[in-house]
C-alpha cells in the first residue's frame, strides 16, 4: 500500500516545497538582510544638525522617548517616493521623526527638503557614512524604530508604503506603548 | 554612419574595461603582504548592495566605504576575525561568503547531505526490490513482493 502511495506522497511533498518557495519569494524582498540590531541598543552617534552644523544631536539625547530614524539622501530616488508617505502617513502618528541625511552634501539635502517639504523633527548629517555603517544601512531609505530605552525594535529596509505603515509600523509602535507604560 | 557608431561603441567598451581594472580604489598599503591580506579578506566579504559580488569586486559606493573601513581597522592592528565580527554585528552573517556553523544554519549546511542520504535509501530500496523480483513476474506479484520488502525495511 505505502509503495503505491509513495510517488503521490513525494509529489505532494515536492509541490508543497515549490508552493512554499513561491509564497516566500512573493512575500519577502530577496535582497533584504535581517538586521542583527533588532532587540539591541541603537549604535551611539553624535552628529551635526543639518540646519545648524555647530550643534549636534547624540543618541543619548534621544533617550526617554521612542523615535523613528529615517535614513535618506537627496541622491536617493526611492527616498523621493517615500517622502509623501512620511509626510502624510508617518508624521501624523505623533512619534518623533529624525532624519539621517546619509552620505550627502548639506546644500543638496537642504534644497531637497525645501522642494519637497521637511517632515522631520530634526535632521542630522552623516557625511562620511560611518554612522550609517554602524546602523548596518546599505540601501536607503531605511527606517529604524527605537524605543525609549534606546533599543532598536524594528527596521524597515526600503521605502514605506501605506500598507506597511498600517500592517507593520503601527502595530510595532502600539507594542511600544504597552511596554513603556 | 554605422562605422562611426561601431567606433564609438568600441571606444566606450575599451573605456569601461579599463575602468573595471581600477574598480578597487588605491589604498596606501604598508607592503605587499598587507595588500594580499586585504584582498584575501575582501574576497570573503559580500557587498550588501550588489549581493552577488564580493567586497573586493564591487564598485558600489558603500563597498568603497566598507573597504576603507576594513583597511582602517587593519591599520589599527585588528585581526581578520575582529574585522569580520565588526561587519557581522552590523550586517548579519550574510556579509560572510562562508556562513558559520550554528543552529540557525544547520539546515543550510546539512540539508544537502540529508537529501543525498534519503536518495541513497530510496535507491537501495528499489534495487533490493528488483533483486527479489522473480524474472518475468506479473504485475500483482511485483507489488506483493515489494510490499513484503517494505515491511522488512521500515
Amino acid at each position: 500500500m505505502i509503495n503505491r502511495l509513495l510517488p503521490l506522497l513525494v509529489f505532494i511533498a515536492l509541490a508543497g516545497l515549490l508552493a512554499f518557495g513561491i509564497h516566500w519569494n512573493t512575500h519577502h524582498e530577496m535582497t533584504e538582510v535581517p538586521s542583527p540590531l533588532i532587540g539591541k541598543p541603537a549604535p551611539e552617534f553624535t552628529l551635526p544638525l543639518l540646519y545648524d552644523s555647530t550643534k549636534s544631536l547624540a543618541q543619548k539625547d534621544l533617550l526617554g522617548k521612542p523615535y523613528l530614524l529615517n535614513v535618506f539622501g537627496s541622491w536617493c530616488p526611492t527616498c523621493q517616493y517615500e517622502h509623501p508617505i512620511l509626510t502624510a502617513q508617518i508624521k501624523p502618528l505623533g512619534i518623533k521623526l529624525i532624519g539621517l541625511d546619509w552620505k550627502d552634501q548639506a546644500d543638496d539635502a537642504k534644497r531637497w527638503l525645501a522642494q519637497f517639504g521637511n517632515p522631520y523633527d530634526a535632521v542630522i548629517t552623516d557625511r562620511d557614512g560611518r554612522t550609517g555603517i554602524d546602523f548596518g544601512v546599505y540601501m536607503a531609505p531605511e527606517t529604524f524604530l527605537v524605543d525609549a530605552r534606546g533599543m532598536v525594535r524594528y527596521k524597515r529596509i526600503g521605502m514605506f508604503t501605506p500598507e506597511l505603515v498600517r500592517d507593520e509600523l503601527m502595530p510595532k509602535i502600539a507594542e511600544l506603548g504597552k511596554v513603556t507604560q | 554612419m554605422s562605422r562611426a557608431l561601431a567606433l564609438l561603441l568600441l571606444i566606450v567598451a575599451l573605456g569601461s574595461s579599463s575602468q573595471n581594472a581600477h574598480a578597487v580604489d588605491p589604498l596606501p598599503f604598508k607592503d605587499r603582504a598587507q595588500e594580499v591580506r586585504f584582498q584575501h579578506l575582501a574576497k570573503q566579504l559580500r557587498c550588501l548592495v550588489c549581493q552577488n559580488q564580493d567586497l573586493a569586486d564591487s564598485d558600489a559606493d558603500l563597498a568603497k566605504d566598507l573597504r576603507k573601513q576594513v583597511f582602517d581597522m587593519m591599520q589599527s592592528g585588528k585581526s581578520d576575525d575582529e574585522i569580520k565580527q565588526y561587519l557581522v554585528a552590523r550586517y548579519n552573517d550574510f556579509v560572510l561568503y562562508d556562513p558559520p556553523l550554528k543552529p540557525g544554519t544547520w539546515l543550510l549546511w546539512f540539508a544537502p547531505f540529508a537529501l543525498v542520504a534519503v536518495g541513497a535509501l530510496v535507491v537501495v530500496r528499489i534495487l533490493r526490490g528488483r533483486a527479489k523480483l522473480p524474472l518475468a513476474a506479473s504485475e500483482p506479484a511485483a507489488i506483493e513482493s515489494s510490499a513484503i520488502d517494505s515491511e522488512e525495511d521500515w
